[in-house]
């Protein structure tokens, strides 16, 4: 995984394999470059012993493979920029993972193609509600699909090709406008 | 400056398509491996490359699906081609330049592009 963007694909579609029917993904960056990535679902929880082995590579809830590499290659990233990944879950009420990353350590991988992560997220489970936000210290937007599926009505799904490009331009745009005055970026 | 107002002009425009869409039936499914192995081996640009064609070429009556896990994570990314009727068709080691050749030849004239299947990798 060569970008954070890629690790955030991954680990969001395990809060919908888990049944959530709402996901919040939330993007903090403060002035000091560090950047907070919380996840929290209101999918169906790990049990206390599966949240304690699930950083472990040879947990998985896959049928397909023994090794499950998502949840600890995510913590080996946060944690290699001296940041860390903290899980939080209960069964029944849902799954809370927050990394924090240091932007300005060298192993910090670039962030990558946040707009186009996210409209796949939202490609890739329509049934499922996402609540998107970036924060930047020069700015802030968020995405919210239940706006967009009561726009939309009821017969156009949000996994339509025409849904998915709108909303990757709209989400780059989203972007440049919160990092217009990011003098650096 | 784009507007959440522009998805009630995606509706209408959507609105006419969807009878013809509708008939699940005769859809095509194409289904992207998008677990920790297929996006490390670099599905996501797979998935807008087959999305963006699909859009491009206007065509109706084929899905575009994420799944998970295929079980070849060394031969990822793995696209699975599911037309009705038809025997399921498994590409492997897909990059962006082969999704127009797949759209064109498999989901529009129905034939199957022999040498980017697993049997031909295998």
């Amino acid at each position: 995984m060569k970008e954070l963007a890629l690790h955030l694909l991954d680990i969001v579609k395990n809060s919908t394999a888990a049944g959530a029917t709402l996901v919040e993904v939330c993007l903090t960056e403060d002035e000091a470059q560090t950047l907070t990535i919380v996840i929290r679902d209101n999918g169906r929880g790990m049990s206390p012993d599966f949240l304690a082995a699930v950083s472990d590579p040879f947990t998985t809830t896959r049928t397909t493979r023994k090794v499950g590499m998502g949840i600890p290659l995510y913590r080996l990233t946060a944690e290699q920029t001296g940041g860390g990944l903290t899980l939080e879950s209960t069964q029944g009420v849902g799954t809370t993972v927050t990394a924090v990353f240091h932007r300005e350590h060298l192993d910090c991988p670039p962030l990558g193609d946040l707009p186009g992560v996210m409209a796949m997220l939202i490609q890739g489970s329509p049934k499922a509600d996402f609540l998107f936000t970036h924060t930047l210290p020069t700015g802030s937007y968020t995405l919210d699909t239940r706006e967009m599926r009561e726009l939309l009505g009821g017969d156009v799904p949000l996994d339509a090709p025409e849904v998915f490009l709108w909303l990757t331009e709209y989400l780059k745009e989203q972007e440049s406008n919160i990092k217009a005055s990011h003098g650096t970026l | 400056m784009k507007s959440l107002e522009e998805l009630k002009a995606i509706r209408e425009q959507m609105k006419k398509q969807m009878d013809v869409r509708d008939q699940s039936d005769s859809n095509i499914r194409v289904a992207v491996g998008m677990a920790t192995c297929g996006i490390a081996a670099g599905a996501k640009p797979v998935l807008a490359a087959f999305l963006d064609e699909i859009q491009k070429r206007d065509l109706h009556g084929v899905t575009v699906t994420q799944t998970g896990c295929i079980g070849v994570c060394r031969l990822e990314p793995v696209v699975e081609v599911f037309a009705p009727g038809e025997e399921k068709v498994t590409y492997v080691k897909v990059n962006p330049e082969m999704v127009p050749t797949i759209v064109e030849q498999h989901l529009m004239k129905h034939q199957v592009v022999t040498g980017f299947t697993i049997g031909a990798a295998e």
